[in-house]
């Protein structure tokens, strides 16, 4: 909480301070919220929008990038294993009319073409003879498959009507997966023969791998009825039933999306291969195909998130350094108030002591006069009555006269310094004079006074009457610290050439560190129960700043409290102190 | 030697008082309540000095000190007051009273200045004098 108090501007705390005439004119801490609160939502509002539109339209488009590149892939992929079968089912039918059934009859022209065959095309195992009866008459490869009967097999039927045969992958008697091609010859006479070939299925699967898949793809074949034909990277063993649903026909690729059991989303490309029983399937797995897409949004968000923050903390110290500005132009306004006030109230006071001083002293002149007179007759005639009596009577009444007309002087002098003016000023005289106005005070209250002005203080310019209220208050401050028989030090001295130094100490009951460093905040008083404004240590640091001077305190709780106040013997600025 | 001197205050009682101690003071005083009174006044006799008050109604000290100075710029003035300001002071020797001092005044001090006035006074007369014959001298060709 300290910390955060540390933080905290100081309109936070007296926001909603008195009423009447020194009141402020807003409420801060509203002003502040208001401010935070609207900059942040004209601010962060499009942000978050503008953020939200683009993460939405980057996760769309990397979406449909996805399918798009599956499906490119898929009709690339379809393209090759169809061009794969169909080159090979072409160079068969080649085989099979450019030779008739005698030449290939011959085991050794069948093993050349063979030979030339697996130059060609790779991929072919072996090669058969069968005539129209199903009877394989010619066979070259690794197995005894020579005089082998084909005539009840699906495929001998279906290459009777189709005139080429492509196979779905058998283990066969061989125990290897492979596939069979065949082509068949007719000829004029109705008659026909055939050219059967075994491939190897490594070719398939080499074929499947080149494509380049990313987000661990997984490519392979399937026959019409979902049985798996090629080896998969990661589902299940060749000649099992695919864990999907198998696609409806269709002349296109086609692109769906789908779950597995483990519930996660997957991309499923599947391609029909024409001419042939087998379907090109594609799975891809979402989640790997959107691992750039999340990269991408963990950046954004990254960068929302910072750019929220500063955008916050931006905001925070502008509206909080602008709100305060205002509270603290609003506080110097209130003081300037009181103290025009203040000084208002002391100009009147002096105008009114002035008036009341000049009619009693035309009285008093003639009080004088008259008991000057009295005292003249006895002196100067010899009518009147020679009573020594009667002339102490008159000095007496003249020394009234005297002490009267020096309290008038008095008052009159001080009033008439209220108005601002420079002149030639003794420190010391000034401060003797202000005491002349504490001193039946002090009497009083047994409280000692020792004054000690140092003799190499010349006289300097500045103004009388500030100076006069700043002693004036200080002292009366240092009196009102102190109970009854306290002592009061005032000390005078030149600080190098410039500055003549007041030091004023009493043994009073000090005040506190908090005390102290707000003893200049106007309305900070710890005298508000006995009527004190809290504007008197205010008033005083502002009439010292304008003669250019410096004021410093030190105190000790319970032991007493010295003000230092330093003014310069040649005013610093005399533009300042008309003003 | 005597000296002559004129008193201008508004307050009568006073006017009375100073006068009488004024003059046990071996002095030839005349009196006048009134600016306009003093200014006559100050005009038909040869005064060594005039005793003003600074705050009269109607006219006050400051141009009633102008007036008396335009018509005669050798005659001394002290002007006397209740309560003056700086300004008041610093204005009143600009137009060349002799001095200014605050009621009640000592009467001692006041004469003491009358005294001083007077003899400022003769010295100035005593210049004329001297000027006047030499110049005298100079146009008869001595």
């Amino acid at each position: 909480m300290s910390i955060l108090n540390q933080f905290k501007p100081e309109f936070w705390h007296n926001s909603e301070l008195s009423t009447g005439p020194f009141r402020q004119m807003f409420n801060y801490r509203r002003i502040w919220k208001i401010a935070v609160l609207l900059i942040s939502l004209v601010t962060l509002l499009p942000l978050i929008f503008i953020t939200s539109i683009d993460y939405n339209f980057t996760q769309k488009s990397i979406d449909s990038e996805n399918l798009l590149r599956t499906l490119r892939i898929g009709s690339n992929a379809k393209r090759s294993i169809s061009f794969f079968l169909s080159e090979r089912i072409s160079a068969l039918s080649f085989v099979v009319r450019t030779n008739n059934l005698q030449e290939l009859s011959q085991p050794e022209n069948l093993g050349i073409i063979l030979t030339n065959l697996r130059d060609s095309f790779n991929g072919f195992v072996d090669l058969g003879v069968i005539d129209q009866n199903g009877l394989q008459i010619n066979y070259v490869g690794p197995y005894p498959l020579e005089g082998k009967d084909y005539r009840d097999q699906e495929w001998f039927k279906e290459i009777k009507k189709k005139g080429f045969y492509i196979s779905e992958v058998f283990l066969g008697f061989r125990n290897v997966p492979h596939l069979i091609i065949a082509a068949k010859h007719s000829l004029p006479d109705g008659s026909f023969y055939i050219l059967r070939a075994a491939l190897d299925t490594n070719r398939f699967n080499e074929l499947l791998s080149d494509f380049e898949l990313s987000g661990r793809g997984d490519a392979f074949l399937i026959n019409h009825a979902g049985v798996i034909q090629t080896p998969t990277l990661y589902h299940s063993q060749i000649f099992e039933k695919i864990p999907y649903s198998v696609p409806t026909y269709s002349t296109h690729t086609e692109i769906r999306e789908e779950k597995n059991k483990a519930k996660e989303d997957l991309i499923i490309c599947s391609a029909f291969i024409p001419d042939s029983p087998y379907i090109l399937i594609i799975v891809k797995k979402k989640d790997d195909l959107m691992k750039s897409w999340r990269e991408t949004r963990f950046k954004l968000i990254i960068f929302l998130v910072i750019s929220i923050s500063v955008i916050l903390l931006v905001i925070l110290g502008v509206s909080t350094y602008m709100v305060n500005s205002m509270y603290l132009l609003d506080q110097r306004r209130l003081s300037t108030l009181h103290q025009v006030e203040y000084s208002n109230k002391l100009a009147s006071i002096g105008r009114l002591a002035a008036g009341v001083a000049h009619e009693i002293n035309n009285p008093l002149a003639i009080i004088n006069e008259k008991a000057g007179l009295i005292k003249d007759i006895i002196t100067y005639t010899d009518t009147g009555p020679k009573n020594s009596r009667i002339v102490e009577l008159i000095d007496s009444v003249l020394a009234s006269v005297e002490r009267c007309g020096k309290i008038t002087k008095r008052l009159l002098g001080f009033a008439r310094h209220i108005d601002s003016a420079i002149e030639n000023v003794q420190l010391g005289n000034i401060i003797t004079e202000v005491l002349g106005f504490l001193h039946k005070e002090a009497e009083y209250r047994n409280i000692a006074i020792k004054i000690n002005v140092a003799d190499n203080i010349p006289e300097f310019q500045s103004d009388r009457g500030k100076l006069q209220q700043i002693f004036l208050n200080i002292i009366n401050n240092a009196f009102s610290a102190m109970s009854d028989g306290g002592c009061l030090d005032i000390r005078v001295w030149r600080e190098g050439e410039s500055d003549v130094v007041a030091s004023i100490t009493d043994n009073g009951c000090g005040m506190s560190e908090g005390d102290l460093g707000k003893i200049y905040e106007p309305f900070y008083s710890t005298k508000t129960k006995t009527g004190g404004t809290g504007l008197g240590l205010s008033i005083t640091y502002g009439l010292i700043q304008e003669l250019g001077g410096k004021i410093h305190v030190t105190s000790r709780l319970g032991a007493g409290t010295t003000f230092t106040i330093t003014l310069p013997l040649k005013p610093a600025n005399p533009a300042k102190q008309d003003s | 030697m005597t000296e002559k001197i004129l008193l201008i205050d508004d307050e009568e009682d006073f006017l009375a008082v100073m006068s009488e101690r004024m003059k046990a003071r071996n002095m030839e005083v005349s009196t006048a309540s009134s600016a306009k009174e003093g200014l006559e006044k100050a005009d038909s006799g040869n005064y060594d000095a005039v005793i003003l008050d600074l705050m009269m109604p109607e006219m006050d000290g400051i141009e009633t000190l102008k007036r008396l100075k335009e018509k005669n710029p050798d005659l001394e003035v002290i002007l006397l007051t209740g309560h003056a300001t700086i300004k008041q002071g610093v204005e009143a020797m600009k137009l060349g009273a002799l001095d200014l001092l605050e009621k009640p005044a000592d009467i001692n001090s006041l004469t003491d200045k009358i005294h001083a006035a007077q003899a400022k006074k003769m010295l100035i007369v005593e210049k004329k004098n001297e000027e006047m014959i030499k110049k005298i001298m100079a146009t008869k060709g001595w």
